[in-house]
């Protein structure tokens, strides 16, 4: 089933200015597809993603969630219901003064009942690491611990599709392993539809696939590994390798037969194949 | 600007249930002249540590020198302190707040360079925002909320780096920005290095980051400070940096597998060095002299 249908989507922030943050994207992304977006900054990816949970609605084109049009305010619970959104700026998002409460609101408001809710608290702290926090303020935390609870708020939900904008930005090594690892077993075992905003290449490479954005529109899709593989593409729109596919260019251009890692481990395969046949 | 600190703690809500003690015992030297670099997991004292160094936290417990300014002295001059440490904050929307990106690039001016003309000013502000890669006559009536996450930390950079202070102190500075951006303010940080700005420091979980860049760093765990190295130094303590939650370079992850079948490269882990090292080894191999 298709999970979102852009149609050639265009947002202004001011209209009849003539300038669109996001100009005429059209993309489908499947239920259970696991999408990077990538693009320099200002290249219209929260723009975009916002679109996707009706918080913005096209000023021209239409957004379909699961086959409800964001436009019609109807269906605007329902479209926030299976498209849960986690914002660049944890504090945009802390709504309590007790990560506990904080974290509940969102299942609240979907209705479950109290013993579920129970259940979400307690998985979402977990999954993020902060169930020491529980009782903690919000306001209190250190950044990287904000963003986490805003993370955990929106995995309580379970929602249909999780929208992740540079949620990782703020987090140490671990955690964002750990938010990783978690956002891809909800994608594997529940089909949970991942939209991930990201300035790390790294996290990208863990998608099924990568979409570029630029100047409102999209100008790369494909599998990540197809995408990374373009690199004078990549570069012309300020995007860069990952550091292993990078290093391992330069040892090719310096005369090495390798090429083609994208991580260390592969990278140091390769030189040491290439070491071994010397 | 020398800094040091000695024994340096901090409790948030002091005698009260939601007590937490950010900083258990701080020492840490970093010389003028310094690319210092700051590592930690989520928690570790880093932000409560930098608000320190420009008296946005008043310290309560130890030691700590700024140049000649003693913050443990009741007389300290906050004021002056400030003109000369400038400290971008990790999240861009605490440090922007003026209704147009120009005034809130002007204010640091307003409060710290009183002796300047508007024009002065404003050609200061213009410099500043096109440092940080912002179209000036683009943004400068914008309100700064108004802009994305990227262009909110290029505009909070700019509006501290425009009174030229002579420690620059920030907290996850390339946060949020794309690998473009993230290359040009390392560029630029690098480029003020050793002009105006005598000393940098910066916070960030990027290993690649600390190793590339950086002259020493110290690694902030549970509020203290458990290593205070070169990064070649600390990265070669590997095992330590996976225990403590934190991750080590691409490359050193990579020299590491290379160790463990045999291939020892003596590198720094900055990219640039191990490509060297690496075709070395190749070009030594290839003349069948081994290595
Ligand atoms: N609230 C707003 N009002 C007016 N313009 C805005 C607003 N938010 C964003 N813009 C502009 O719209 C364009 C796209 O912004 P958007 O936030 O979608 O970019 P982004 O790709 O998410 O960037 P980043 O990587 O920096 O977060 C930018 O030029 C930005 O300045
Ligand atoms: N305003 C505050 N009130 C109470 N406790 C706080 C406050 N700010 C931070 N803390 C606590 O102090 C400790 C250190 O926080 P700090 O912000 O210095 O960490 P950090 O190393 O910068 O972490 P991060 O990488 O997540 O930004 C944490 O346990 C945090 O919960
Ligand atoms: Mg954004
Ligand atoms: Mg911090």
């Amino acid at each position: 089933m298709e999970a979102v249908r852009l149609e050639n989507v265009k947002f202004a922030y001011r209209e009849g200015e003539g300038s669109y943050a996001v100009n005429g994207v059209t993309l489908s992304v499947e239920e259970g597809e696991f999408v990077a977006v990538l693009g320099r900054n200002g290249s219209g990816k929260s723009t975009l993603a916002k679109m996707i949970n009706a918080l913005l609605i096209p000023t021209e084109g239409r957004a379909i969630v699961f086959g409800l049009d964001t436009a019609d305010e109807k269906n605007t619970f329902e479209i926030r219901k299976s498209a849960g959104m986690v914002f660049q700026n944890p504090d945009n998002q802390t709504v309590a003064s007790i990560v506990e409460d904080d974290v509940a609101f969102g299942p609240e408001n979907i209705g479950l009942p109290r013993e579920e809710i129970g259940r979400r608290i307690g998985f979402a702290l977990d999954a993020v690491g902060m169930s020491a926090f529980r009782s903690a303020t919000p306001s209190r935390l250190s950044g990287g611990q904000k963003q986490r609870i805003a993370i955990a708020g929106v995995l309580a939900v379970l929602p249909k599709i999780m929208i992740l904008d540079e949620s990782t930005a703020m987090l140490d090594p671990k955690g964002r392993r750990e938010v990783m690892d978690v956002v891809k077993k909800l994608n594997k075992e529940r089909g949970m539809t991942v939209i991930f905003i990201t300035h790390f290449m790294d996290e990208a490479l863990e998608a099924d696939r990568a979409v570029v954005m630029h100047r409102g529109e999209t100008v790369m899709d494909g599998t990540p590994r197809e995408i990374f593989s373009r690199s004078d593409e990549l570069e012309m729109y300020g995007l860069a390798l990952p550091r292993a596919a990078y290093i391992s260019k330069k040892l090719a251009e310096g005369g090495m037969p390798v090429g083609g890692a994208f991580r260390a481990e592969d990278l140091a395969e390769e030189i040491c194949a290439s070491l071994q046949k010397a | 600007m020398r800094i040091v600190a000695k024994g340096l703690t901090y409790t948030y809500n002091p005698r009260s249930p939601f007590a937490v003690q950010a900083l258990k015992g701080v020492d840490i030297t970093i010389e003028e002249g310094e690319f210092f670099g700051i590592i930690g997991h989520t928690g570790s004292g880093k932000s409560t540590f930098l608000q320190h160094l420009n008296a946005l936290v008043r310290l309560t417990g130890g030691y700590l020198k700024v140049g000649e300014y003693d913050l443990s002295s009741k007389k300290c001059d906050v004021l002056g302190l400030r003109a000369k440490v400038g400290m971008v904050f990790q999240y861009p929307e605490y440090q922007l707040f003026a209704e147009t990106v120009e005034k809130d690039v002007m204010f640091g001016l307003k409060n710290f360079c009183r002796d300047m003309g508007e024009e002065e000013m404003r050609s200061a502000v213009r410099e500043a925002l096109e440092t940080v890669g912002l179209d000036y006559e683009e943004v400068r009536d914008r309100s700064p909320f108004e802009l994305s996450g990227g262009q909110k930390r290029r505009a909070a950079i700019a509006g501290v780096i425009v009174t030229k202070p002579e420690v620059l102190i920030l907290d996850e500075p390339a946060a949020g920005l794309d690998p473009l951006g993230k290359k040009e303010i390392m560029q630029l940080l690098h480029g003020i290095h050793g002009g105006w700005c005598k000393t940098v420091v910066i916070v960030s979980h990027d290993m690649d980051e600390i190793a590339e860049n950086c002259t020493r760093a110290a690694v902030f765990s549970e509020g203290k400070v458990v290593m205070e190295d070169t990064p070649a130094a600390i990265f070669a303590r590997s095992d330590e940096l996976l225990l403590l939650g934190l991750d080590i370079p691409v490359t050193a992850k990579c020299a590491r597998i290379l160790k463990e079948r045999g291939i020892a490269l003596d590198t720094d882990f900055t990219s640039d060095d191990l490509i060297r090292k690496v075709l070395a080894a190749y070009a030594a191999r290839k003349e069948g002299r081994g290595c």
